[in-house]
């Protein structure tokens, strides 16, 4: 499903690389953990897999598709396969947790008709039903992660990609993010998530892949934090 | 045709959220379109009166008052001959005062002032190509017989070299007006772009097409360049019915009449021009200040 084979990326300016030779798989349907302290790499790895930044050395394949040689017109449409969640939510202030779910379903072409279909489905899916038509000031920030991962998953991606998604939340909030990332997991999509909450990871028990400067040190099928 | 309207929906959101910046866009775009139809219309007039003007000209070759017979029809002859020379008319002294009394029959003791036979007898010559004055001049200025050679273009020339500053003076008001209206353009796109950074971020996230992202933005600064087309043409408009058709009627009496299909023949033009170089200009600002 994913592939990172000898990835090099060094930013501008940087002195050292922040992946250094970095060969990774993951499985269809498995849930994986990225963990390591700041500035290890770890979210370069969501950047490459997003294609918002290109390695300097080696292959990132997607879905068997070579991202790194994407023609930049192709890349709209391959990014619909990926859903995507962030630590800052990314939500539209100004739009209710329905629009801003239908929102990323109308861009991308969807009608009216299909939203109305599948908005209420998949946000009743992340425990929202009946708080569609709250905005996101009025939400708690674990009732906005939830819109959130509603709008990366209403598309139905193959892949979910996490960046961090519990770091502005408590962790009895966290916690429950996670039974939501773990319930898409079952249905069959790839979960990938960035985080340094040790909590979690022991909690979770799933696949853990540990990157320090910039280059992996462990990858344990049923690891725990540290 | 659901994208369409959600296209349509934030380009009208898009002018009215920065009100002020769309006004100052539209009419800097209008003033600087207008110059550029003036200019054109200038020189589409120009040409019309080249034409006009260059078809009826002649060079009047005065003859001298003890001028001979034989003389007179040599000239003739070598007039008839000369290969510059498409048309020659003989005048004589008699018609030279008959014309001169209708030409200003509304002044009569001018009229009484001048006696028959006082007016010089000329040939009036048509040449095949009016700028080939200079030839003729030197062909015939020392020929027996010949008083003065006048060429009437050089009048009309004086008048085309006004026009011709006049439309070069537009066209160089409408380029910096342009210049002005590109970085409105620019600068309302920037703004744009910010104020919708974070719907545009979640756009590329879940993969929006690039042309999706960008058709709004380059929407706005065509629709603000059509309406400033508008309102040029609404000033063309304006122009040619208060100054050329009003105040300014008799000057424009003399010089060919402008019509309105020539008027309305900038109107593409400067659609066309406000159109394509805002949605030019707007599209480059894009490429800097969004990376889709």
């Amino acid at each position: 499903m994913i592939q990172l084979e000898h990835v090099t990326k060094t930013y501008p300016k940087a002195s050292r690389p922040s992946l250094d030779e970095v060969s990774c798989g993951i499985e269809k349907g498995e849930f994986v953990f990225f963990i390591g302290p700041s500035g290890s790499g770890k979210s370069t790895i969501i950047k490459l897999l997003l294609h918002e930044i290109t390695p300097n050395r080696g292959r990132v394949v997607v879905n068997g598709r070579d991202v790194t040689s994407m023609r930049s017109w192709k890349i709209p449409h391959f990014r619909r396969s990926i859903g995507c969640v962030f630590q800052d939510f990314r939500l539209l202030p100004n739009r209710t947790a329905y629009e801003n779910v239908a929102f990323a379903l109308e861009v991308i072409g969807k009608t009216k008709a299909v939203a109305r279909r599948v908005v209420p489905e998949v946000l009743e899916l992340v425990g929202l039903g009946g708080k569609e038509h709250r905005y996101p000031h009025e939400l708690s920030g674990g009732e906005q992660q939830r819109v959130a991962v509603a709008r990366a998953f209403v598309n139905r991606p193959l892949i979910l990609l996490a960046d961090e998604p519990t770091g502005n939340l408590d962790p009895d909030t966290s916690i429950e993010i996670m039974r939501l990332l773990d319930r898409i997991n079952r249905t069959g999509t790839t979960v990938v998530m960035v985080t340094h909450d040790s909590n979690i990871v022991n909690q979770m028990r799933r696949r853990v892949v540990e990157i320090e400067s910039g280059r992996i040190v462990r990858d344990q099928a049923r690891g725990v934090y540290g | 045709m659901q994208r369409a309207k959600y296209v349509l929906s934030e380009v009208m959101v898009g002018l009215w959220r920065n009100v002020t910046m769309t006004i100052a866009m539209i009419i800097t775009m209008a003033v600087s379109l207008f110059m550029l139809g003036a200019s054109g219309l200038l020189y589409l007039q120009v040409n019309s009166m080249k034409d006009f003007y260059y078809d009826q000209i002649e060079v009047a070759i005065f003859l001298n008052n003890d001028v001979t017979d034989q003389q007179r029809s040599d000239l003739d002859s070598a007039l008839k001959s000369d290969p510059l020379v498409a048309e020659v008319i003989y005048e004589s002294k008699e018609q030279a005062h008959e014309k001169f009394k209708t030409m200003y029959a509304d002044a009569p003791d001018l009229v009484n002032a001048v006696k028959p036979g006082q007016l010089p007898e000329s040939f009036r010559v048509r040449l095949k190509n009016p700028e080939q004055f200079q030839q003729i001049n030197d062909r015939y200025k020392n020929t027996e017989g010949v008083e003065t050679i006048v060429d009437q273009q050089r009048l009309l020339d004086k008048i085309f070299n006004i026009l011709g500053a006049v439309q070069s003076g537009a066209l160089g008001a409408a380029t910096i007006m342009a210049i002005a209206a590109l970085l409105l353009v620019g600068n309302t796109i920037q703004v744009a772009a910010y104020s919708k950074r974070r719907e545009v971020a979640v756009m590329k996230l879940v993969g929006a097409s690039n042309w999706f992202i960008q058709a709004p933005f380059v929407l706005e600064a065509v629709a603000a360049g059509l309406i400033g087309s508008i309102l040029a043409i609404g000033l063309l408009v304006f122009g040619k019915v208060f100054f050329l058709d009003g105040s300014l009627r008799d000057l424009t009496e003399l010089l060919t009449p402008l019509g309105w299909s020539d008027v309305l023949l900038m109107f593409p033009v400067m659609a066309g021009v406000g159109g394509l170089v805002s949605a030019v200009t707007a599209w480059v600002t894009l490429r800097f200040y969004l990376r889709v």
